[in-house]
Formats: C-alpha cells, sequence, structure tokens
C-alpha cells in the first residue's frame, strides 16, 4: 500500500519513514548468536543436508541450512559444504549413492516442500550412504512461518535416528547481554531460539540483570534485577510479558530455581549479610529457611525428585557443592572433593550429573560431577568459564566464557570432546540458560 | 487535507516521535550522570559564585561530605573481605562524619573481581560491605544510617582481567545519600 503524502514533503519524508521503519523492524540492540565454526571436531559424522526442493536458492528460511547448521552446532555431525554438493537430489529415488560415497558422506537428508491446501508439507528422507538403506521417511505439516520450526523439528528427528538421543534443536535459550559503560549502561535479558535466531528482549534496564532460570513448562523465566538499586526477583511469564516481583526483601535477593513440579522456587536471601537458601511457595508466599550456616550459602538447585536441594557454600574454606535434605533434619553433606573451588551446580536432565564451576589447573572451567562415582571431568579449557546450563536432552551444556575481553556463549559436548563459541558482534553476552523440552 | 492524507501526516508524526526516542536516550543519561556523581560539585560551584542572594555557602555537613568524598572506595586482597590497615583511617573518616550528622545516610555497594561464579560472588561482596559496616557501626554509626548492596561483579570499575584490574574491582563503595 502506498500512502500519499502532502506535496513537498513527500520525498523527504518518505526516505525519513523508511529509515525510521527499518531501524523498527531490525533494532540494532539485539545481537544475534552464531556458530563460530574455529575447527573441526574430531569423530564428527559427515553428513549431506542438500537443498530442499521448493525453495528458491536465498529463501527467507532455507531448510536445509537450519537443520545443517543445528547438527553442527551438536559437534556430533560435520556437515557437506554446500559448494561440494555433486547434486541436488529431493527425493530418495534421485540419490546416486556412489557420489556420495566419493565424498565421504555417511548420511544424507533430502526434502521438498510443497503446498498443502493454504499451508505447506515439508516431506524428508534420511539414508545411509553406505548401505543405501533408508532410516527416516516423514511428512511434516508446516507454513511459511513455521518453516523455521520444521526444520529444527527434522534435526531433532534426524539427531535422534542417529545417536540414541532426542535432539534439542527446537528448545530456546535465556541469556543476558550488556552494552556500554555505566550510567548509561544497558542489561538486556534476552530469549532466542537454541541457534540463536530470533533473539528477543524480555527486559531491559541499566542495573545489573542476573541468574535467568526457565520454569519446568518453560513459559516462564525467574531472574533477579536490580533495577530498583537493590536485588529482587522477577518471574515473567513470555507469551505475555506480564511479570510479578516475588522476592525483594531487605538484604540480597539472588539465585532463583524452579522446583520440579513448578510450585516453589529455591532462592538465596540475607539477613545481616549471611547469605542462606530458603524455598519460597509460589502459591502461598510460605517460606522456608533451608540452610542456617553463618558461610555463603547459594546456588541452589532441585533434585529430579524434589525432594533435596544442591547448593555452594564455602563453610568448609572454600567455595564446594553440598547436598541438603529438604525434609527432616536439613544436615548438609558435602558432595565435591576434588580441586579447592566447586560451584554453581545444574543437574542433568537424567538427574546423574552436576554440571558446575571448578578451579581447574589455575582456571574456571566447566566440570561434569558423575554423582555416583564421584568423578570429576572438566569439558572446558579457558580460564573464566561459568554458569553452564544442560540442554534438556543432556548431550549438550552452554556456558558463559570469555574470548578477547569480552563475555560470549559456548557449547560443550557434555563429554568434554569438543567446544564451540556463539559469538555475537556486540557487547557482552553472559548467563546461558537452556529451556526445557517444549510441551507437545 | 483528505482524510488518508491526515492519517498520513498523524503516522509521520508518530514514526518521527518513535525515531526521536533513540537519540534523546543519550542526554537524558548524561545528565543523571552528572547529578550523582558532581553532587559536590555543584554546590561549590554556587558558593564560588557567591553574588546572588540565593546562593548559600556550604554547610559544615556538605563542606565535610566533599572533603571525605575523595576518598570513598576501600579495595580487598583475593578471596578477601579483611580491611586493609590502609583504609583503616578512610573507614574512619566515614564513621566520624556518620556520627557527627546523625542524619546522613551511607549506602555501602560491595564488588568483586571477575573470577568465580557470579551469585557466589554477591555473597563475597556482601561480605566485603559487611565488613565495612561492622568497621562502621563499631566506631558508633547507628545501624540505621546504613544500607549494604552487593554487586558481585556486575559492576566492575574497571575493565581487563589482568591482577592489575581485578585488584581495582575488589571493593567497598561508600556512597552518601543527598
Amino acid at each position: 500500500m502506498l500512502l500519499r503524502f502532502p506535496g513537498t514533503l513527500r520525498s523527504f519524508t518518505s526516505l525519513a519513514l523508511l529509515a525510521c521503519a527499518l531501524l523498527l523492524v531490525a533494532p540494532a540492540t539485539e545481537a544475534q548468536l552464531r556458530l563460530d565454526i574455529t575447527q573441526g571436531v574430531r569423530d564428527a559424522v559427515p553428513i549431506a543436508v542438500v537443498p530442499f526442493g521448493g525453495q528458491a536458492e536465498g529463501a527467507a528460511t532455507d531448510v536445509a541450512a537450519v537443520i545443517a547448521n543445528d547438527l553442527q552446532m551438536s559437534g556430533r555431525f560435520a556437515p557437506l559444504e554446500r559448494r561440494d554438493l555433486v547434486s541436488r537430489p529431493t527425493r530418495g529415488e534421485e540419490i546416486r549413492f556412489e557420489d556420495w560415497r566419493l565424498l565421504r558422506s555417511d548420511f544424507i537428508v533430502v526434502g521438498r516442500i510443497e503446498p498443502d491446501g493454504t499451508a505447506l508439507a515439508v516431506t524428508f528422507e534420511l539414508f545411509n550412504v553406505r548401505t543405501g538403506a533408508a532410516l527416516l521417511a516423514e511428512r511434516l505439516p508446516s507454513t511459511e512461518r513455521g518453516l523455521r520450526a520444521t526444520a529444527h523439528r527434522i534435526a531433532d528427528l534426524v539427531f535422534e535416528r542417529l545417536t540414541g538421543t532426542p535432539g534439542a534443536f527446537s528448545t530456546r535459550i535465556a541469556y543476558v547481554t550488556v552494552d556500554g559503560r555505566p550510567p548509561s549502561q544497558r542489561f538486556r535479558l534476552v530469549v532466542a531460539d537454541a541457534d540463536g535466531f530470533n533473539p528477543r528482549t524480555i527486559t531491559e534496564t541499566t542495573e545489573p540483570i542476573m541468574s535467568p532460570a526457565w520454569s519446568p513448562d518453560g513459559r516462564e523465566v525467574a531472574y533477579v534485577s536490580f533495577e530498583s538499586k537493590v536485588s529482587a526477583v522477577y518471574v515473567q511469564r513470555l507469551a505475555t510479558g506480564e511479570r510479578r516481583r516475588v522476592s525483594a526483601r531487605a538484604g540480597i535477593n539472588g539465585a532463583p530455581a524452579w522446583s520440579p513440579d513448578g510450585r516453589q522456587l529455591a532462592l538465596t536471601l540475607s539477613r545481616d549479610g549471611n547469605l542462606d537458601i530458603y524455598t519460597l511457595d509460589l502459591g502461598t508466599q510460605a517460606l522456608t529457611r533451608i540452610t542456617t550456616d553463618d558461610a555463603i550459602d547459594t546456588e541452589a538447585e532441585w533434585s529430579r525428585d524434589g525432594r533435596s536441594l544442591y547448593f555452594t557454600s564455602d563453610r568448609a574454606g572454600n567455595a564446594q557443592v553440598y547436598r541438603v535434605v529438604l525434609d527432616g533434619a536439613r544436615r548438609a553433606e558435602r558432595v565435591t572433593f576434588t580441586n579447592g573451588y566447586n560451584a554453581r551446580p545444574r543437574l542433568s536432565p537424567d538427574g546423574k550429573e552436576l554440571a558446575l564451576v571448578t578451579l581447574d589447573r589455575g582456571g574456571y572451567r566447566i566440570g561434569v560431577l558423575d554423582l555416583e562415582s564421584r568423578n570429576l571431568r572438566v569439558i572446558t579449557n579457558a580460564r573464566q568459564d561459568e554458569s553452564p546450563s544442560f540442554a534438556p536432552n543432556g548431550a549438550m551444556v552452554i556456558y558463559g566464557t570469555r574470548d578477547r575481553g569480552k563475555g560470549t556463549l559456548a557449547i560443550a559436548s557434555s563429554d568434554g570432546r569438543f567446544q564451540q563459541r556463539l559469538s555475537s558482534d556486540q557487547g557482552d553476552v553472559r548467563e546461558p540458560a537452556w529451556s526445557p523440552f517444549p510441551a507437545r | 487535507m483528505k482524510p488518508i492524507q491526515i492519517l498520513a501526516v498523524a503516522v509521520l508524526a508518530l514514526g518521527l516521535a518513535a525515531c526521536q526516542k533513540p537519540t534523546q536516550v543519550k542526554p537524558d543519561e548524561s545528565a543523571t550522570a552528572t547529578t550523582t556523581d558532581a553532587a559536590s560539585t555543584s554546590g561549590l560551584g554556587e558558593a564560588g559564585a557567591g553574588g546572588g542572594s540565593s546562593a548559600k555557602p556550604l554547610t559544615p555537613q556538605q563542606q565535610a561530605l566533599a572533603d571525605l568524598q575523595q576518598k570513598s572506595i576501600v579495595y580487598f586482597d583475593f578471596d578477601s573481605s579483611e580491611i586493609r590497615a590502609e583504609y583503616v583511617s578512610v573507614v574512619a573518616a566515614h564513621a566520624g562524619y556518620l556520627v557527627k550528622f546523625p542524619s546522613a545516610r551511607v549506602r555501602l555497594e560491595g564488588h568483586t573481581d571477575e573470577r568465580g561464579s557470579r551469585e557466589y560472588n554477591i555473597g563475597l561482596g556482601e561480605r566485603r560491605a559487611q565488613a565495612v559496616r561492622s568497621a562502621l557501626m563499631l566506631q558508633g554509626v547507628a545501624d540505621a544510617q546504613i544500607t549494604t548492596v552487593s554487586y558481585g561483579e556486575e559492576r566492575p570499575a574497571v575493565d581487563g582481567s589482568d591482577e592489575a584490574a581485578h585488584a581495582q574491582n575488589r571493593r567497598v563503595e561508600l556512597v552518601h545519600a543527598q
């Protein structure tokens, strides 16, 4: 539609409006994260993801590119470069397997997008290149706007078929970005797709924002904001943006963690400067004190059965991880013993491992502790790694690190075989939290 | 004007107003910046001008505060909340002011360097703020005059990951309410 502007103003104003519209559509403030391919991952499985039929080159959502990027991000697969693709089959019977064997591709994904009434349907097939065996063939309903989500779904299915673990590409991440210096510093809490696409700022202030935590149903995020010049804990509903302040008590209000049933938050509060862990019933507002030690007790994480909390405490002189059972005497037992600093525990989805920050040979790195064997394996190798968060399939851990003096996010496989950076063009990016699986 | 033209003008006005917004943010913020850190300078300016009938000399409290603000940061060793000997006199000067002016208020802002986990560092920053609070109270400052906040590693004084930067970031800032 063309708007008619009064004569003399017309050309100038339309230019101004256009410039303004562009600014509004693409705010420069929401830096998009992208995967930094710094090195090939050893043992990554080569796979060809052929551009889907029914899509012109340069389409808004390149389905094959989204799938390939997801698989690359997992570290388990090495998608072939597009320029190396010898042909562009879009269905199984068009594949000449001997060509792909020559390219040393172990697997191949082909597919096509077709109109389906007023919507779209995406059909894809997965083959073993060596044997020619069909491993997957599905037709998924989609829409023009939903193509990215469909592509992530296909990546999930391919990942699960080839690794035995469900893919976690249809999930989201929350993180904090920081730009500028005080007093014009900007803290933003951002929610984006797991591949960094589609970042949306859900809250923004000149004061620090910390510790985002997803509710178990993935609909809300709890976080700490200093926007009133002191810390307070907020819970924000993502669909509506509506939020409530759930704790603004005198002293510290920090480190929110959701109980598995989503009814309670574990929090860190302080009285006379002594940090202890409390649980807050979100329905009744009842507050229960869990720890009473006069050390720093913070960074609670619920066990999967909701009956105990893991947390950080320096009651033995330096930061270590402890566990307290919520019924009865609430006596804390120490969980970590190797290394002089272990903090901020985060439980794996199966409840068997803790990701944490550990002081390893002079650097703060991400460790994964096997709760049964008590074996601690260090899975990152920089000096300032922090804030680990498991993907809901347990295969990857997202964390904060520093790169050339700037905070940035990175992903490591839980087994420590690879790390990949998610870089952004501006500001500090920190404190990633990986969402649960979306409800189906 | 035809309705569509009126609409166009309205849309244009709104659009331009929306465009203005980002550029207006800066002056606003720098204005607040100057009011916060130059509270004492604006007082001195008035005193210096001296001409107008409304100009007032600094009150004794304002003068005392202006002197104090030369030294209002206490620095700490790594993983320590002990007030080093060289800062005992700094804390004592602030205590003296707060005792002399019981209506005065101070906010103690505790900070850490970037190492370690963030929420744990909130705890360390709080411990430092509490160490300064205890020292003030031992010298007669009333509890009600003091508030504390810990920013942990969220508000570094300087960027950088070397020991010099870390040393400048492990601190408590004594911020006096005006």
